[in-house]
């Protein structure tokens, strides 16, 4: 049986495998669709909205959604550009991102899709909410005022149980995403590296190392975020 | 209590999916859940401390803290403000002794808002414990409050005779009154108890049952009007080693109250539903999800289900239709707008955190547990009985071509009439308007929050597909000029709720506030969207309507408010619509209050702003002329 | 060709901003020809003398006198430019946004580490000093600002290509490497 389909993204036709979500079959074919909450190898949960495209004039997310035979894609219009910018501006607004200060600068998804779509300010006010941060752990800082609440380390960090290190608590704009006391005291270094590896932002962060890399070298300095899937 | 707590966990198999019920028993015990149940749930169900938090923290009865003895959670929705709540709230903070959110030191009370529970026809209401208090004024609050301190029972401080109807029933007791103002179809005393069931059923193979339907042209009563036959007929299409009913009695929406009255007087007609959804789709597991505010009909509920049992209408082989197996289980939830939205109704029934899912897939291919699962609302699946009884032409010859048969309205706010009325679809708004006793009206609220305003002064320059562009309302408030539209599905489409606003209403101040308010409270917050953009539009509009608004906060709320419209569930997507829907439709209210001549203005106020350090640093605040 | 006119101001930064607008090396000497400058700690003007055509803000709004001089250049400029962090977002010093004012001024006097000289424990309070806002306010918070370029500090080449937009009043080109936040 044949598994090749076809579609398209913004008029151009694109071949895909059967059970590929849009954000896959654009990178296969070189074609960037933003993400942030979206990790590789683990079940998508449209959490960020970033990947954001119209179908049939409905949006919908391109990281959960699977192609289908002649499924026209909407994604590098004006509309969902500025949609897209919106949110980046709204989850600048809604932490505390102090860029210059943070250990995550220059290899941050969240600062690179700013980069890339040019925020210069955000079009909503500065919220600067109360937000802790969590160092209870031996091995990592859990800083709440850069979470996104992405999920990212609540798919990807578990032991050998399946429990997770990480949770939502409440609900609403008091979401948080926390880190399991009693799992924190246990927690190895190659537990804690992948978990601060898995997040897009500064959020974890490693104890007793910081500031590796120096400023030009970073993984968005010189070249935008998504320029590796490209062509 | 350790060894309570573990007996319940032990109940429920040590079922990670059962957490709800888990949570919900220790409750009933306890009051709440403190760090040590929690790690020994932990333990038990195999999952972290955090994820069992994650639910814990999510729903609004729940606790981690220990509550009062009498716990209670006042209405906040919009039309207890209406009747009196500011009256009541000051009077239940006197009479306590403590402020909202507070529990008094001797434990007796504790003091919560709450999101609307379902009693807008008499409010202000509240819960204490499960139970519910209507129609609450200061002179009664402070005969509760002291019958309770003299150590009276719940039950004994109702001060009235009970309800009408089966609210009298010695399962229910409640002083909730049902307020059926018209019946039809379905609120219709000539409804015989499982009639259909016992004696049409076997006439019809499963297929006819699903064509009976479809042929009947009945669609989603909860607000999306998904055609029912259609929902069915893929339900029984998708393999599975089950497959699931769900009856969504989560009504949360801001003046519903529909499904309250339903089950209560005729639960019987709703549980048959499901049997005969179950018997036209193959499933075998039946689920209920009541919301955790009508947890004072659960008793009677369960015992309308033993009775079925008994009588062979549910069970094995049921009404001796071979390998017809079916069984219905009541569901609590425990005080979440969001589970409302099927996905996460199922996510709630699994325990976890009532977050929406991504679709596809949707429900249907894989929902409870995986499962194929068809969730329909009570009213759809009660619709569904009377088709069969009396078949889809003569259901058909009611209401209009596009929309079939009737609709259930709750009506509350400024009417002489508020309660139930039972319409064919495509009746005018001015005869509902005639109907409940509604003169003076400024605007009405049709669907809850998530709905539309249409204002009269601009609605010239509008076209009805320019705005449905734009919003996809569950409902809509109307105002006027539109008082002849018809509800229907292609006009104005409807789950149900009505809450009309006389002109002595502020419409900005007191309504919209209400609502954004309200979905604020509500949002599961998954999405960064609803997570955050309500918030920051309701902080615009207060800026508004305190004098510091400017023309241009009025097109940044229009051009914010599309962003929601990305987001996961019909939440988020509708979150904005208080604000949206009352500047396209009551424009001329926001333009009253942004200043004429300013084109900034952010609100900055120095002689505030330095006001605490100055303060602590004791100095006077001065200020000398610039240059 | 009429210069045109500049000024500039430090608010609540640290003069990196300055110091980075000072980095457009030699491009320098073609600035001097196509504009000149009024208030600004460069020429140490301090008060302005015409009306300005591009006021530049470094810095965020701290304190009394932060509003009193951005205010004083929006009344005087005709186009404003928030330059760098702090002025766009409040940068550093809104680190103490959510903590209370007196707890700050608490630790700033009384009990930090380095404190050491204050044994009367006293409070600055003399009229002549600033008055303490709240919050470190954004500057478009406070006045509105037109044009914003972000890092910190700016890189040079930015504040270049934008000045001389601005001049020319051409379409400014972003090239990928310019636009940072730190």
């Amino acid at each position: 049986m044949n598994n090749t389909i076809k579609f398209e993204i913004d008029g151009k036709i694109i071949e895909a495998e059967k059970g590929q979500t849009i954000v896959e079959a654009a990178q296969a074919n070189g074609i960037y669709i933003p993400t942030l909450c979206n990790f590789s190898g683990v079940k998508p949960k449209g959490c960020c909205r970033m990947c954001t495209i119209k179908i049939n004039n409905k949006f919908m997310t391109a990281c959960t959604t699977p192609v289908a035979d002649g499924m026209e894609v909407e994604n590098n219009t004006e509309e969902i550009t500025d949609i897209r910018k919106s949110i980046i501006e709204l989850l600048f607004v809604s932490g505390n991102h102090f860029c210059p200060a943070c250990e995550k600068s220059g290899n941050c998804e969240l600062q690179a899709l700013a980069y890339r779509y040019q925020m210069m300010v955000p079009r909503f006010p500065f919220l600067f909410p109360q937000k802790g941060v969590d160092a209870s752990s031996p091995k990592i800082v859990k800083d709440q005022n850069r979470c996104i609440s992405c999920k990212r380390c609540i798919k990807t960090i578990e032991d050998e149980k399946g429990r997770k290190y990480f949770a939502y608590k409440n609900r609403g704009n008091k979401l948080e995403v926390v880190l399991d006391e009693e799992m924190a005291k246990t927690m190895t270094d190659e537990i804690a590296q992948l978990a601060m590896e898995n997040c897009p932002v500064g959020s974890i962060l490693r104890k007793e190392i910081g500031y590796i890399q120096p400023i030009g070298t970073r993984k968005y300095d010189k070249k935008p975020i998504g320029s590796e899937i490209e062509v | 209590m350790k060894q309570k707590i573990n007996q319940i966990i032990s109940d429920y198999g040590a079922d990670r999916n059962r957490l709800m019920d888990i949570l919900l028993d220790i409750h009933d015990v306890q009051g709440y859940v403190d760090k040590e149940d929690i790690k020994l749930l932990s333990e038990s169900l195999g999952i972290s401390t955090a994820e069992v938090n994650e639910t814990v923290s999510f729903y609004h009865f729940f606790s981690d803290k220990p509550r009062a003895k009498f716990n209670i959670y006042l209405n906040n929705g919009i039309t207890a403000h209406m009747s009196g709540r500011q009256a009541v709230k000051e009077a239940l903070e006197h009479a306590c002794g403590i402020n909202f959110g507070q529990v008094s030191d001797d434990g007796m009370f504790g003091l919560f808002d709450t999101s609307c529970i379902g009693m807008n026809d008499q409010d202000p209401a509240a819960l204490i414990n499960d139970v519910v208090f209507t129609h609450l004024t200061p002179y009664r609050v402070e005969k509760l409050i002291s019958g309770l301190r003299e150590g009276k029972e719940l039950k004994e401080v109702i001060y009235e005779s009970y309800g009408d109807g089966h609210n009298a029933d010695p399962d229910v007791q409640s002083m909730v009154y049902n307020h059926i103002r018209k019946g039809s179809i379905l609120l219709n005393k000539d409804y015989e108890r499982f009639e259909v069931l016992k004696k049409e059923l076997a006439k019809y193979s499963p297929q006819d049952v699903i064509q009976t339907i479809e042929d009947s042209n009945l669609r989603g009563r909860g607000g999306a009007g998904f055609p029912t036959g259609m929902k069915w007929r893929f339900g029984r299409l998708v393999d599975g080693e089950h497959r699931i009913i769900i009856c969504n009695a989560d009504e949360g929406e801001p003046g519903t109250f529909k499904d309250r009255v339903m089950l209560t007087e005729f639960p019987d007609l709703v549980f048959e539903g499901m049997v005969i959804a179950a018997y036209a789709t193959g499933a075998d597991i039946g689920l209920v999800y009541l919301r955790y505010e009508y947890k004072y009909l659960l008793k009677y509920l369960n015992k309308i289900l033993a009775e079925m049992r008994k009588q062979n209408l549910l069970g094995k082989s049921i009404n001796g239709v071979k390998d017809f197996n079916f069984d219905i289980r009541i569901q609590l939830g425990a005080g979440a707008y969001v589970c409302g939205e099927e996905s996460a109704l199922i996510e709630s029934l699994e325990g976890k955190r009532g977050e929406p899912r991504d679709k596809p897939p949707f429900p249907v291919e894989k929902g409870y547990r995986e499962l194929p699962t068809i969730v329909n609302n009570v009213e759809t699946l009660a619709s569904a009985v009377r088709i069969l009884k009396n078949g889809a032409e003569w259901y058909s010859s009611f209401g209009t071509k596009d929309s079939t048969g009737t609709k259930l309205l709750s009506i509350s706010g400024d009417c002489k009439f508020p309660g139930i009325y039972e319409v064919e679809w495509g009746t005018s708004i001015t005869e509902v308007l005639e109907m409940c006793g509604a003169d003076d009206v400024q605007a009405i609220q049709v669907g809850g929050p998530s709905g539309m305003l249409i204002g009269p002064r601009d609605f010239d320059n509008l076209t009805s597909s320019e705005l449905m562009k734009w919003y996809k309302p569950s409902g809509m408030m109307v105002a006027e000029k539109f008082f002849d539209r018809k509800l229907s599905y292609s006009d104005l489409p409807t789950g149900g709720s009505m809450i009309i606003f006389n002109n002595d209403r502020e419409l900005l101040r007191d309504v919209v506030m209400n609502f954004m308010d309200f979905f604020i409270e509500e949002s599961c917050g998954s999405c960064s969207t609803c997570r955050n953009l309500p918030f920051i539009m309701k902080k615009k509009l207060e800026k508004i309507l305190n004098g510091h608004g400017v023309r241009q906060d009025i097109d940044d709320l229009l051009s914010w408010g599309k962003t929601l419209k990305v987001s996961r569930c019909g939440l988020g997507q509708t979150a904005g619509n208080p604000i949206l829907t009352s500047i396209l439709n009551f424009r001329h209210l926001y333009e009253q209050h942004v200043q004429a001549m300013a084109d900034y203005d952010n609100l900055f106020d120095i002689t505030k702003s330095v006001e605490a350090a100055n303060k602590f640093v004791g100095r006077k605040t001065e200020f000398h002329q610039s240059n | 060709m009429v210069k045109k006119v500049i000024a500039t101001t430090s608010l609540a930064g640290c003069f990196g901003c300055h110091m980075s607008l000072l980095d457009i090396d030699e491009r320098i000497l073609d600035l001097i020809e196509l504009v000149e400058f009024n208030k600004s700690p460069i020429d140490d003007i301090k008060k302005f003398t015409k009306r300005v055509d591009i006021g530049i803000i470094e810095g965020g709004c701290c304190n009394s006198e932060n509003v009193e001089v951005l205010k004083y250049f929006r009344e005087n400029c005709d186009v404003l430019v928030s330059l760098g962090e702090c002025a766009i977002m409040g940068g550093l010093p809104a680190l103490r946004n959510g903590i209370p004012i007196e707890e700050c001024i608490q630790e700033a006097y009384i009990d930090g580490p380095t404190v050491q000289l204050n044994s009367k424990k006293i409070l600055p309070n003399d009229p002549e000093l600033p008055m303490l806002l709240d919050n470190v306010y954004p500057c478009h918070e406070i006045v509105k600002i037109d044009y914003f370029l972000p890092g910190c500090p700016p890189r040079a080449d930015l504040i270049w290509d934008a000045l001389v937009a601005l001049i020319t009043g051409k379409e400014m080109d972003l090239p990928y490497e310019v636009v940072k936040f730190d």
